[in-house]
């Protein structure tokens, strides 16, 4: 098991590796010079001007030499400096990773909490009225885009309620209460398409082991119809709920942009849009690279996790 | 363990055959259940949805002429008789807009998953008939574009490329293009343990027409399936990116960016809001409930499935 595990961590290695030359190479290979883009297209800098600023970036020398330079200083924590306010970039993602993963875990948790039960009441009563509804929701839930929900969110308070969530990030340490008034509404907009995805997932699976040997000799030796749902199926339903929310953390840890954006909340997404748009590509090859780690040592640990929820399957 | 592990492979029927009995033989179960099977009213509301939006994609403008760049009546009006939908916040038909967009996502869903599907089978093709160094090959650069959630790759290739509609297109292509590779790759290598392809062999096939003629013909159903689901993603990531503005450029009308500009005026006029949304969520609902009852009728094997790329490993 021990071997298992370490090869499977050493088989992400080549994969993190390929991920960043890939990274490092298409921010490089882009037109115009970004030294040029830099200057703000400034004629009059002179060449030696130019070779500074190169030089100051770590733009000398070939591609292979660059990307050394690059890929083990990152390995030492050092992230460079952003090429629009020199903050470290390792500082701009301390800042910005919290925010993130609040959200996230906010959003998985709602979309656990409400799609388990769901999706178990709806395969316990198949083909009622509940499971038709939870059925065709689950599928506008995944169909639903979450930027657009998240502008419903904010009209249906604003005009319910007259409220409307403060628009500056506060730490949760701050201020416990505003931060989570904050966070509620993007919570919810990214739980939507987990919680379908749940529900369905929870649903199939119950159906499944409902229709088991060992439910039906439970219920044969006289245990409650409630119990069995809920020590012996449920428990074997669960296991696949634990493969969708690994996989989505990693991709929500991305995929929520457009949420923090329109909630103002500057998390690795929104820090990673507005490098774009800026051209500061130390930040934007550092983020991706994050989101790539943190995409895949997502899914290992589910992969791995999988093994010991469920015997069955086997490590090799 | 459940009764059906305890299932008898198929075996040939006895009886007069030219196949012995007790040899694999292909049982054409399918053929019999296959009009039941179009008993679907998930994938029939699916297909009427689709049609409905190529149709209003292709012939909406000649129906409802105005035009989606004038600016045609007074900024910012309810819905009316004059203008079902309202005008935006230049006083351009919001209808007419929305029309425009249908052709926009449209377009963009059929060129990246075109561009997905050409790249994706030349892939897996390449990976599953010629095997050995080149299969293991590009099923790491395979699993390399599956390290990076799907969005964050389309905003930074798209971002990086320059934003505009052509950029955004080929970014959505490359992205689902490993879906369809480690599909394409997984039926091909199905296909060729089949004794039918041994025999073709044998009677002298060359390689091209064992691609043509055998493996391509059986990796249609899933492909097909794959289509229409990942044209729901397409869509839904162009509406993404054009609201990020890394898509489809204003003035041009298109779902997202009509969403991303109503955003200033949600307190004055929340119907500019709420159309566009509705249109790209109808069109992926569409598409999804059409990718459901097409995996029922074409490949039960694949089990229910939600969009994204999810199970597609």
């Amino acid at each position: 098991m021990t071997g298992y595990v370490l090869r499977r961590f050493l088989a992400t290695i080549p994969i993190l590796i390929g991920i960043s030359i890939v990274i490092f190479f298409m921010v490089r290979l882009l037109p115009g010079d970004i030294v040029d883009v830099l200057l703000g297209g400034d004629q009059s800098a002179t060449e030696e001007q130019k070779q500074q600023t190169r030089e100051q970036l770590g733009l000398t020398g070939s591609y292979p030499e660059q990307y050394w330079r690059w890929a083990s200083s990152f390995l030492q924590g050092d992230f460079g400096f952003s090429y629009r306010n020199t903050q470290p970039v390792s500082e701009i993602l301390t800042n910005a990773l919290p925010i993130t993963l609040e959200l996230v875990i906010l959003g998985l948790l709602i979309a656990v909490v409400f799609g388990v039960p769901l999706g178990v009441l709806s395969a316990v009563k198949r083909d009622s009225a509940h499971d038709y509804v939870a059925r065709v929701g689950g599928l506008i839930g995944v169909s639903i885009p979450n930027f657009w929900l998240a502008t419903l969110l904010l009209l249906f308070t604003s005009r319910v309620f007259g409220w409307v969530p403060p628009l500056t990030y506060v730490p949760i340490y701050e201020d416990p209460i505003e931060n989570l008034s904050q966070f509620i509404l993007p919570a919810l907009s990214i739980s939507v398409f987990t919680l379908a995805i749940v529900m369905r997932m929870v649903r199939a699976t119950m159906l499944e082991v409902l229709g088991q040997d060992y439910v039906r000799t439970a219920r044969a030796k006289g245990v409650k119809r409630k119990v069995v749902i809920s020590r012996h199926a449920l428990r074997n339903a669960l296991i696949p709920v634990v493969t969708i929310v690994g996989f989505e953390v990693g991709i929500l840890m991305g995929g929520s942009a457009i949420v923090e954006i329109i909630f103002g909340l500057p998390g690795i997404g929104n820090t990673l849009l507005n490098a774009i748009f800026n051209r500061d590509y130390p930040v934007v090859q550092a983020a991706t690279v994050l989101l790539a780690v943190v995409f895949i040592y997502a899914n290992l640990i589910v992969d791995l996790l999988y093994g010991v929820l469920d015997p069955r399957i086997s490590q090799e | 363990m459940s009764r059906g592990d305890y299932d008898p492979p198929v075996l040939a029927p006895e009886g007069p055959s030219d196949v012995g009995a007790g040899q694999w033989v292909y049982v054409p179960t399918r053929r019999a259940g296959r009009f039941a099977k179009w008993k679907n009213p998930i994938g029939i509301a699916g297909a009427i949805i689709v049609g409905l939006n190529v149709f209003i994609a292709l012939f909406g403008k000649f129906i409802w002429t105005l035009d989606p760049d004038e600016l045609v009546a007074t900024r910012l009006q309810d819905p009316s008789w004059a203008h079902p939908l309202g005008t935006d916040e230049l006083g351009r038909d919001t209808l007419a807009r929305i029309i425009h967009g249908a052709q926009v996502s449209l377009q963009v869903g059929l060129i990246s998953v075109g561009i997905a599907l050409v790249l994706g089978l030349a892939l897996g093709l390449a990976a599953g008939t010629y095997g050995g160094k080149i299969d293991s090959l590009l099923m790491r650069v395979v699993d390399l574009m599956f390290a990076l959630p799907g969005l964050v790759l389309a905003i930074v290739i798209a971002g990086l490329l320059g934003p505009n509609r052509r950029n955004a297109m080929i970014a959505i292509g490359i992205v689902i293009t490993p879906a369809f590779a480690r599909v394409v790759r997984g039926g091909v290598l199905e296909v060729m343990g089949f004794p039918f392809v041994e025999s073709a062999r044998a009677l002298g096939s060359s390689h091209l027409r064992i691609v043509g003629r055998h493996v391509l013909p059986n990796i249609a159903a899933p492909v097909i399936v794959l289509v229409s689901v990942y044209l729901s993603t397409a869509i839904l990531t162009e509406a993404a990116l054009s609201f990020l503005g890394l898509g489809t450029q204003p003035p041009e009308a298109s779902w997202g960016g009509m969403l991303s500009s109503a955003r200033s005026y949600l307190e004055i006029q929340p119907w500019l809001s709420i159309f566009p949304g509705l249109a790209i969520m109808i069109v992926v609902l569409g598409f999804n409930f059409l990718g459901d009852g097409l995996r029922d009728i074409l490949d039960p094997r694949l089990g229910p499935h939600v969009g994204g790329a999810k199970d597609t490993k």
